[in-house]
């Protein structure tokens, strides 16, 4: 844009109003760059933390991702592996989906479909406000409720509180995708007869399956990295924890927990292999997650 | 009739989450009832001493650490995560913006013990010999700067915690930013202003609240931010003295001495933190929501 000055015969060599605003533009373009240039900048860098995170788990877990470590119990320091953390994850987080997936569902339905607008609001307020408990907080508490009246740390409480953790993220997020759903398809099924619950549940929940399920798999991608509630309720054991929900159980994250403060090299390299496995489960959710619905995150329109 | 039934079956899954709310508090308020009474509100808050040989409780170490952690965090990712979310919303090409929101979104899907995983055996080691060991050895004078540079500390907790939740700041201030209609912006591009000029004039005054709201979300979350924190604070029950002294946050605090606790008086006050922290949290949280609500729903 800035042509330069042209020499004008005749004129003084006073600074011209046109020459102010030009240089002034100058410096206001200069700005307009400098900022763009930090923001830029700024995004960056909040990367920078997750190429180092992906690239240290990796290249730090990979080594120890044999056999032993996916098909043994720990023994000492150094034999054994995460068999228990991996079975015992499998057990709990597919039970507390089991158990939260049908009550945050079904929670969302009456948010969005059923009830009038103040109890919407105050259901919708009570689910943000539990989704922002931390989930050491919903630990504690159901530490109170299932650890202590039973004198043990068991499955069941772990349990408990992973599904705790899931059941206000699934309400909220099967509530925001049935209010996409367009009122002609809830009006189409009414108009053929259904009574109010079929029309949900045939036609409206049908046409928001695919963001539901969304919400579900973001929903399990966080409860399985949950650590905090599950070192007060579920504990973590040594043992393959197979169907004895009444005990102590291992998962992936008390067991990096537990073997990342280790002295033995081969311990802290099987918290990285753990932490490998996790975080690849959990990314993958989450990218399953947000091709099942097409895009989650917001885009919108500018 | 079956209308009904489904009704009231659906009603009872959203009606949990309203016991569930309550239920914790109360619990949490009835388990740790003898603390209470031994040593009074004010008295269990601004306690500096957690003594359990004395059976003396004091929260104020925790609820410091917990302050000061989440704001050291603040101040690195408010900067960033409202310039990030700027650049995403404003600047950014749209094929690049989406990729990279999504990148930014999955950080905060890694699991927090990772992230402590990564901090204790990378970060920890990295810092003490690198920015702590300058830090300390150029102001040796500063007390609040004082070594020794340990690694584990309130600086490396407060770092881990910036990276952890500024993605909450960028997806949802990028939300907030992006809500506010074009037109607000044309006009003021129109009248011959830089897209700089027209993010600082127009769109930041405009969307104010919200991004606000987006950083005290991102507050709360720190503030109740587990793992990550105990894996790299230095678990050291006493009220941090500096930014390279070791601290203990109430989340931390929980985490470290929940399952060895030794008595029912300590077992208490552990809840009497949860407690707090619960608190703590839902005041910052609704204080969020109600602005981030707010600006939404006065732009759309």
């Amino acid at each position: 844009m800035s042509t330069g000055t042209l020499p004008v015969p005749g004129v003084s060599a006073r600074p011209r109003v046109a020459d102010l605003v030009r240089t002034g533009s100058r410096r206001r373009r200069l700005v307009d760059a400098l900022m763009r240039l930090l923001s830029v900048l700024a995004t960056l860098l909040i990367l920078v933390p997750l190429v180092a995170l992906v690239g240290y788990v990796i290249a730090n877990g990979l080594p120890w991702m044999d056999m032993e470590f996916l098909a043994s119990a720990p023994v000492d320091e150094v034999h054994g592996g995460a068999l228990n953390a991996i079975v015992g994850s499998l057990q709990m987080v597919p039970l507390a989906t089991l158990l939260a997936a049908p009550i945050g569902i079904l929670g969302g339905i009456y948010v969005a479909e059923i009830a009038g607008p103040r109890t919407a609001g105050g259901v919708r307020f009570a689910a943000d406000v539990m989704v922002g408990l931390p989930s050491v907080v919903v630990g504690v508490f159901v530490y109170t409720v299932l650890v202590v009246p039973f004198h043990t740390y068991s499955a069941v409480a772990g349990v408990i509180s992973l599904a705790v953790i899931m059941i206000p993220v699934i309400v909220r997020s099967t509530e925001e995708i049935l209010r996409l759903v367009p009122n002609a398809v809830r009006e189409g099924g009414l108009a053929l007869g259904m009574p109010r619950w079929r029309a949900i549940t045939r036609v409206v929940l049908r046409a928001g399956l695919g963001g539901i399920l969304t919400g579900v798999m973001l929903a399990v991608a966080r409860a399985s990295g949950e650590t905090a509630p599950l070192l007060l309720t579920a504990l973590g054991s040594r043992l393959v924890n197979v169907g004895e929900l009444n005990k102590p159980m291992d998962s992936l994250p008390t067991f990096i927990y537990t073997n990342s403060g280790q002295p033995s090299p081969v311990l802290v390299g099987q918290a990285w292999a753990a932490a490998l496995l996790l975080l690849v489960f959990v990314l993958v959710a989450n990218v399953v997650a947000r091709v099942i619905s097409g895009r989650r995150s917001s885009g919108g329109s500018r | 009739m079956p209308d009904r039934a489904f009704a009231i079956l659906a009603g009872a899954g959203a009606l949990l989450i309203g016991f569930l709310l309550v239920a914790i508090a109360l619990r949490l308020l009835v388990s740790s009832i003898d603390t209470w009474r031994t040593f009074g509100l004010i008295g269990f808050v601004v306690g500096q001493v957690w003594d359990v040989g004395a059976v003396v409780y004091g929260a104020l170490p925790f609820i410091a650490g917990t302050l000061v952690t989440a704001g050291l965090a603040m101040l690195i990712a408010v900067p960033l995560g409202v310039l990030a979310a700027i650049y995403l919303a404003e600047f950014a090409p749209r094929r690049l913006a989406m990729p990279l929101v999504t990148l930014i979104e999955l950080i905060a899907a890694i699991p927090s013990v990772v992230i402590g995983l990564w901090g204790l055996v990378v970060l920890t080691p990295i810092l003490r010999d690198t920015v702590e060991s300058w830090v300390t050895s150029l102001f040796p004078d500063v007390p609040f700067l004082a070594g020794p540079p340990l690694g584990s500390d309130i600086f490396t907790a407060s770092l881990i915690l910036a990276v952890m939740v500024t993605p909450t700041i960028v997806a949802l201030g990028r939300e907030v930013i992006l809500a506010l209609p074009a037109n607000y912006r044309e006009a003021y591009v129109g009248l011959g202003a830089t897209r700089w000029e027209t993010v600082a004039t127009v769109v930041l005054p405009s969307v104010r609240a919200g991004l606000l709201g987006a950083c005290i979300l991102a507050l709360g979350r720190a503030m109740g931010e587990t793992m990550a924190v105990t894996m790299t604070i230095g678990n050291a029950d006493r009220i941090p003295t500096g930014l390279f002294d070791q601290g203990q946050t109430i989340a931390s605090k929980i985490a470290t001495s929940f399952v060895e606790a030794s008595s029912a008086e300590e077992t208490s006050a552990l809840l009497a933190l949860g407690l707090v922290l619960m608190v703590l949290t839902l005041i910052v949280g609704i204080i969020a929501r109600m602005l981030v609500g707010r600006s939404r729903t006065a732009v759309g």
